[in-house]
């Protein structure tokens, strides 16, 4: 048994509410950057829909993830090494940036600067590729709330793996979202496929990131990741993906995108695995083991063997006590009510989603029924098979045991705790019902409905005593290329080592505030100024002013 | 001996070995970001997917068959059986196919990077002087073969540019050796000396990267937080190639309100 760390992050899905604020939030916080105008870290899918980029999913087309070779081996989808090497000059599962949407920008400045005329001005979309006028036709949410589905939904690859009979009743029936970050896999197809050794699994708390010194830009990461959550920078020619925000993780602050969840559905917590388990655990026979599987690979903190193997693996105490509070543990391993999305493409991804039963509860009310009734919620989730297959597909593999099993429990949550609120009845025959106690029960609906901060996010800073190393806690401008550095590199002050993240430089922030093109030439785009210094162009021209002024 | 003479063929090839050499180290010491290809699939991949393999399964046979007819001399290959005749039609219709290869990999590289949008506007002006001097090189051995061995009379580059080249790296050079080398041979060798010069400073740097490791290391990578250091933002150096917006749109119609 090899103890590790991993940060993970479970959503319940009931509390989306589809306003892709932590979309917003993660994209001012990594990817407001030329280059990665489609990055979207975090993305927030409607379902049933295509995702992003279109069909992810489809992994006949885009050949991500792994496969079970007939020896019970796992191997890469899109083939070994040698077959990744041999296709290496140019990638046939590359998404083109047409799968995910050509960035655009307005001509804002025409609406400001545009002459007197007869016409009210327009600010007309303008290519970020080409500079051009461009017909937008697409984008990260083009589908949202079902949005023109009835074009675009035959393509979803859960759909079409389902009846013809489920595809015509689907928007009758069902819909909810699907928030998505980088999956932080335990067994990383993309880190598997990087030819350069460039992308690694972090040993202390199992973020999957992608050294930017190292990548060469071969994009067979991008092929590899099922859920495309790994990124190609066109103007950079690298590969960038969601970080889990380390810098803020290993300060114990949350995710940018859990943070500012208006409906505080992330929980952020560490869990404890057996790395020596994971390969034969992702390598199970039947696509409906792995669920189970993996849940068998995460180790219980409380027990003294599992404490025992951690601290002999360097895991400090206050990270094992992190362990034993996790949120994610319980959703995972005690209430069982979290699934992984995916599990059939055998990466071990370790962001669960409690899948939604609010479209259940729609469901009964509008028939008239008692939308919190036990018995009608289990009989509405006995008869509502096409949300529950279509839930099976995302999370299950198909097998809808694990999905009805977690809804009756939050069905009987829901039940019971208003037997506690209304009446104040206790009906324990409701949790036995889905195999709980009533406390646990209680237990549960805290955490899920109740939610506090710290609850919610248990994270541990990264070790104390090496805080002085950390580089969001130094606060020395002493390093190499810095401002209290005396000399500078050898070929001027530009040059040398690179520096920390929280550090940003003269150059990097005149880069981020010129980067994107303001509406006007030469003016800074307000939108990326960080409030630091006193760019050119940050005020309109002198002269100007006063001429208006006077005038 | 004059001056030209010990200028082309010994001061020129050792400086653009040494800027070679320096330029990488000096790049990969500075430039770490900046080394990758670039590439541009994400823009275009209809004509990339036969272009590039065209072009780089070309030039990897064109380096190989650079390899067995300059560094390995002749009487080594006569002894494994591998006779004038033989190596001369090996090298003449193998090397003519390798350039045939490479040539029209390049012209459906260049030309997609011409009529393709946003790959032309993400070439830089270092990808243009290198696409120069490689099309340059490529195409005066090209020439050069196809002159004098394909419809000529044959010239033997084995015993004049082969010793030549291995007299450089043992650092004894013989500049007469060269003289009487046919014009496109001279030309040829001339401009891949200065390709080699610029080579640090382009995309082709990513030739070092062949990820040849790849092979033999376990699929998943660990790496200790302690271990990566400090890593993050860093300056654009000067000389290659920084991160920035397309350029401006044309704005043709465009009317601005006049300055009062």
């Amino acid at each position: 048994m090899k103890v590790m760390a991993q940060m993970s992050m479970v959503m319940n899905l009931d509390k989306c509410i589809g306003c892709h604020t932590c979309s917003v939030t993660c994209k001012q916080a990594w990817t407001n950057r030329t280059g990665v105008e489609y990055v979207w870290f975090n993305n927030v899918e409607t379902r049933p829909g295509v995702g992003y980029p279109r069909t992810y999913e489809d992994q006949e087309k885009w050949r991500g993830g792994w496969v079970r070779t007939k020896r019970g081996r796992l191997k890469l989808r899109d083939g070994g090494r040698l077959h990744k090497l041999s296709r290496i000059f140019s990638n046939p599962k590359l998404p083109e940036i047409h799968d995910y949407y050509e960035p655009w920008t307005y001509d804002y400045d025409m609406l400001l600067n545009s002459p007197s005329g007869e016409h009210t001005p327009v600010a007309r979309p303008k290519s970020l590729l080409t500079g051009k006028d461009m017909k937008i036709g697409w984008s990260a949410n083009w589908d949202d709330n079902l949005g023109g589905s009835l074009e675009t939904m035959d393509q979803d690859p859960l759909l079409a793996k389902m009846s013809e009979e489920v595809k015509a009743e689907y928007e009758k029936a069902f819909m909810f979202y699907l928030p998505r970050i980088c999956e932080h896999c335990l067994n990383p197809s993309c880190v598997a496929s990087c030819p350069s050794g460039a992308m690694y699994k972090r040993s202390e708390d199992g973020i999957v990131l992608v050294d930017q010194d190292a990548c060469r830009g071969w994009r067979m990461c991008v092929s590899g990741c099922p859920y495309k959550k790994v990124y190609f920078n066109h103007r950079t020619g690298k590969a960038e993906k969601c970080t889990f925000c380390y810098p803020r993780v290993e300060v114990g602050m949350p995710t940018v995108c859990a943070e500012t969840c208006v409906g505080r559905l992330r929980y952020l917590g560490l869990v404890l695995y057996d790395a020596d388990a994971v390969a034969a655990a992702a390598s199970v026979e039947d696509e409906h083991d792995l669920l189970e599987a993996q849940r068998q690979v995460l180790l219980d903190p409380n027990d003294p063997a599992v404490i025992e193997a951690a601290r002999a693996e360097g895991i400090e105490e206050d990270w094992i006590h992190a362990a034993q509070a996790s949120p994610i543990w319980k959703l995972i391993r005690d209430y069982q009510v979290a699934l992984p999305l995916h599990p059939e493409y055998r990466t071990m991804p370790m962001v669960w989603y409690i899948p939604p039963l609010s479209p259940v509860v729609d469901v009964v009310s509008n028939t008239g029924n008692d939308g919190e009734d036990a018995d009608n919620l289990f009989a509405a989730i006995d008869k509502l098979r096409i949300p529950i297959g279509y839930l099976a597909e995302l999370f299950t593999a198909g097998d809808t045991a694990p999905v009805d099993l977690a809804l009756r429990k939050l069905a009987a949550m829901r039940s019971y705790m208003r037997g506690i609120s209304l009446d104040d009845v206790r009906d324990e025959s409701i949790t036995e019902a889905v195999g709980m106690t009533g406390t646990q029960m209680e237990e549960m609906y805290r955490l899920l409905a109740i939610a506090k901060y710290e609850e919610r996010y248990v994270i541990p800073p990264a070790h104390a005593e090496q805080a002085h190393d950390l580089e969001e806690m130094g606060c020395s401008l002493d390093f190499e290329g810095g401002p209290g550095m005396g000399g500078a590199g050898p070929f001027g002050s530009s040059s040398g080592e690179s520096v920390p993240v929280a550090v940003e430089n003269f150059q990097a922030l005149k880069n981020r505030q010129t980067a994107d093109r303001p509406s006007t030439a030469g003016r800074v785009n307000l939108l990326n100024w960080d409030g630091n210094g006193r760019p050119d162009g940050l005020f309109p021209p002198g002269p100007q002013a006063q001429d208006r002024d006077g005038s | 001996m004059s001056t030209g003479a010990i200028l082309l063929w010994v001061v020129l090839p050792y400086a653009a070995a040494v800027v070679f050499v320096v330029g990488h180290i000096w790049r990969y010491r500075f430039d770490k970001f900046g080394w990758t290809t670039r590439s541009s699939q994400t823009y275009e991949s209809r004509l990339l997917r036969w272009g590039s393999p065209m072009f780089h399964i070309g030039i990897l046979m064109v380096i190989a068959g650079h390899v067995v007819g300059l560094l390995i001399p002749r009487e080594w290959l006569y002894a494994i059986g591998i006779t004038e005749h033989i190596y001369h039609l090996g090298a003449t219709w193998m090397g003519t196919f390798a350039a045939v290869l490479t040539l029209a990999g390049l012209a459906i590289l260049v030309y997609r990077r011409r009529t393709t949008g946003p790959v032309f506007l993400a070439t830089t002006p270092m990808d243009k002087v290198m696409y120069v001097f490689l099309g340059a090189t490529l195409a005066f051995g090209t020439l050069a073969t196809l002159v004098y061995q394909v419809f000529g009379p044959g010239f033997s580059y084995r015993e004049s540019i082969s010793p030549w080249v291995r007299g450089m790296i043992i650092f004894q050079p013989d500049p007469a050796l060269m003289l009487q080398v046919p014009l496109f041979f001279q030309l040829h060798v001339v401009t891949a000396c200065l390709l080699f010069a610029l080579w640090p400073f382009t995309r082709l740097v990513h030739v070092f990267s062949a990820p040849i490791p790849y092979l033999f290391r376990p699929y998943i990578v660990y790496r200790s937080r302690d271990a990566v250091g400090r890593s993050g933002m860093r300056p654009v150096r000067r000389g290659w190639d920084p991160v920035t917006a397309p350029p401006e749109p044309r704005r043709g119609r465009r009317s601005r309100v006049p300055r009062p």
